[in-house]
């Protein structure tokens, strides 16, 4: 019946079928090849997946509407998964009492210097008011940034971008930056990449180390908290 | 399986309820997250909670699950890259310049501070 492989791609190609399929195939060897390098931090599966499912959405001319019509089922579990990051703080409850301090007082100065210092790099740098605005939230979880960019009337596509972005150079940079710096506190490393660079940054510090990776999932969700306070506050103060 | 994610959906629709009628600055799955914690510690403390996904490692499981491939939801908004190829070409370099200082800065403050805070309260004074 299909003769013509044209019309089986013009079918295919608007089915949320293909674009999940796609979603996770391109992960699954992104992160097969990142196995292989011994999680190289170049080898980011993010980093890697994004690029080329990009460049595949623009040599068949499909649109990121179709293709998220297929890939919203995996971006749904953003949600789910931040409630999940309660297991690991609940079995690490112990560790994470010893730490309360530390971790409260680096998350007011470390939330801070994530927003003044990209907001005030971006004004030095010149660029219009809607793209400093955009890029204010970018150490915070996807959904989360991208409502605060909503709700500062700036463009929350935007944000997504510079919040991956964020993310990936948070995850690729952490290891070898830590290692130079001499720092071998796994809670304080894993506490400033979950900050600073969110759930990739997160994910990134559960393949180095359990007890990174739990600082970093605290980091992340209290980060969520505070930075959705702090973005108004800083814009108002900051932004010309 | 099906309870466990049943119960983690279901922390996170009571924690959306809670944000959107009460009007409060914070992401639902968040408020989520904190009730699932306390569903837990409660769990310890009531023997009479521990029924369904909260006994057995029901949950734990279903969270460590999730937890274990969470790098591969950030890919479609990631991708999302596609629809700002011409912004990007205009300000990409200083975009991404800026978010690279920003990220290095920001990882330095954030684990000097906890340190100086670790080790002021564990009584020893850094010398400065």
């Amino acid at each position: 019946m299909n003769s013509n492989p044209f019309s089986l791609w013009v079918y295919l190609s608007q089915t949320p079928l293909l674009w999940l399929t796609v979603t996770l195939l391109v992960y699954a060897t992104a992160d097969a090849l990142s196995m292989a390098s011994g999680r190289h931090p170049f080898a980011n599966p993010v980093f890697h997946s994004m690029w080329v499912i990009a460049a595949f959405l623009l040599v068949t001319g499909t649109s990121y509407t179709t293709y998220f019509s297929g890939a919203q089922f995996v971006h749904f579990l953003l949600g789910p998964a931040t409630v999940a990051l309660a297991v690991p703080l609940y079995e690490n409850r112990r560790v994470v009492a010893s730490a309360i301090l530390p971790m409260l007082v680096a998350l007011a100065v470390g939330c801070a210097t994530a927003i003044v210092s990209v907001v005030l790099l971006a004004q030095a740098l010149g660029l219009p008011r809607s793209v400093v605005l955009s890029l204010a939230p970018k150490s915070v979880t996807a959904g989360v940034a991208m409502g605060i960019s909503e709700s500062l009337g700036a463009d929350a596509s935007l944000t997504a971008v510079a919040v991956i972005l964020t993310g990936i150079m948070g995850a690729m940079i952490v290891t070898p930056l830590m290692n130079r710096m001499g720092i071998t506190d796994f809670r304080a490393r894993g506490f400033a990449v979950g900050l600073a660079s969110h759930g990739i940054g997160t994910a990134r510090a559960f393949q180095v180390d359990a007890v990174a990776g739990v600082f970093a999932g605290i980091a992340m969700s209290l980060n969520a908290l505070v930075t959705s306070l702090l973005v108004p506050l800083a814009v108002t103060l900051l932004v010309r | 399986m099906i309870a466990s994610l049943s119960l983690i959906l279901l922390c996170q629709l009571v924690g959306e309820i809670f944000v959107h009628s009460l009007a409060v600055p914070v992401p639902g799955p968040v408020v989520g997250m904190m009730l699932l914690l306390i569903l837990l510690l409660l769990r310890d403390r009531f023997t009479r909670l521990a029924h369904g996904p909260l006994q057995g490692n029901g949950v734990e499981a279903g969270a460590k699950g999730l937890l274990a491939h969470l790098s591969v939801l950030f890919v479609p908004a990631g991708v999302g890259i596609v629809q700002k190829l011409d912004l990007l070409a205009e300000h990409g370099i200083a975009i991404a310049a800026i978010l690279a200082i920003s990220v290095v800065v920001t990882l330095l403050v954030t684990v000097a501070t906890f340190l100086l805070v670790g080790r002021f309260m564990a009584g020893n004074r850094p010398a400065t």
